[in-house]
């Protein structure tokens, strides 16, 4: 690759930070309206809802991959187990799984 | 800075660096077959740590579109991180703002997702330091050893570590969902409404996630209000 590139990654970088960075410094001390505030507080769970659905399903081609690690990282964290026993229970599942097609 | 606080975020991180492991190995094989060179490949994961703008970022380059226009789409990508991180500051104890500034460069999808789900009061800088640093770590050290390896893990392990950052999200919202018809009502409709635009192709990615986050989130806000009226 040329120095083009380089300046390249710069404006990658600088894009990505802005949008990260404006909030968290610019709202700093400052009280926002309280409908506001609700609803950023109801953000972490929409955005939950979002990055899983329907992502969690596409994860291979073959669908099954995605409805099994589904169910059983639904299943898993229903038991009341901690993140991390979610997340390696599902891999261990679709290593499992993979092992029998 | 609070040692204790530091090492818990760490800890919580933990699964987020598990997460990134396959996926930063494939970025750093995918980028050594576009072309690129390890200190160029390392390079993108070290000051953009964006997995979705990198990876298209690739694909870009591969078809030979101007710099300018992967800058673009980059920026396109990543304005949900704008909601993410406004929503953040009401979980983040106040600070000063270069400390602000410093950790703002960490937030990811993950890294707020782990942050955003905490329970209890205001989280620390340590703390999100914390659970910055392992992500971040972790997404530069493994996108060099893709880099160098040039070989994916084999074919069963891959697979079944696709789920690994999915698993995560569900571990995080599960425990906040019991009990709790509110937050089952924001995940569930946020999530058909992505779905909807995922499957009628309305909406890029970057764009459907931040938009269904928003409806969802107005929405349930309007009608628990409209609920305390009536």
């Amino acid at each position: 690759m040329g120095s083009w590139y380089w300046w390249m990654i710069l404006g990658m970088a600088v894009v990505t930070y802005i949008p990260r960075a404006i909030p968290l410094t610019f709202l700093e001390g400052r009280e926002l309206p309280a409908v506001v505030q609700n609803v950023l507080r109801n953000i972490p769970y929409a955005v939950l809802g979002a990055l899983i659905f329907p992502a969690i399903f596409f994860i291979q081609e073959n669908i099954w991959f995605g409805v099994i690690g589904a169910i059983a990282a639904f299943g898993i964290a229903f038991t009341g187990a901690n993140v991390m026993i979610v997340v390696l229970g599902s891999i261990a599942v679709l290593a499992v799984f993979s092992l029998f097609i | 800075m609070d040692r204790r606080d530091f090492s818990a975020g760490i800890k919580a991180g933990t699964s987020i660096a598990i997460g990134y492991f396959p996926i930063a190995l494939t970025f750093g094989l995918l980028a050594k077959t576009t072309g690129l060179s390890l200190i160029e490949a390392t390079a993108m994961s070290i000051f953009v740590f964006a997995g979705a703008a990198q990876y298209i970022s690739l694909t870009l380059i591969t078809a030979g579109v101007a710099p300018a226009v992967v800058v673009l789409n980059t920026f396109v990508v990543n304005i949900r991180h704008f909601l993410m991180t406004a929503s953040l500051n009401e979980k983040m104890q106040p600070d000063d703002r270069w400390k602000k500034a410093l950790y703002a460069f960490g937030i990811t999808d993950e890294t707020f997702s782990v942050l955003a789900t905490q329970k209890g009061h205001k989280l620390t800088t340590a703390f999100a330091a914390g659970v910055i640093l392992i992500a971040y770590g972790s997404w530069i050290v493994f996108t060099a050893i893709g880099h160098l390896l040039g070989a994916n893990l084999p074919q069963f392990l891959q697979a079944s570590m696709s789920i690994a950052l999915y698993a995560m999200f569900v571990g995080l919202l599960v425990p906040s969902m019991r009990g709790n018809r509110k937050v089952v009502s924001l995940a569930v409709i946020a999530g058909l409404i992505n779905s909807l635009f995922y499957f009628t192709e309305w909406l890029s990615t970057g764009w459907a996630i931040m938009v269904s986050t928003l409806a969802s989130a107005i929405f349930i806000e309007w009608i628990s209000r409209k609920g305390v009226k009536a």
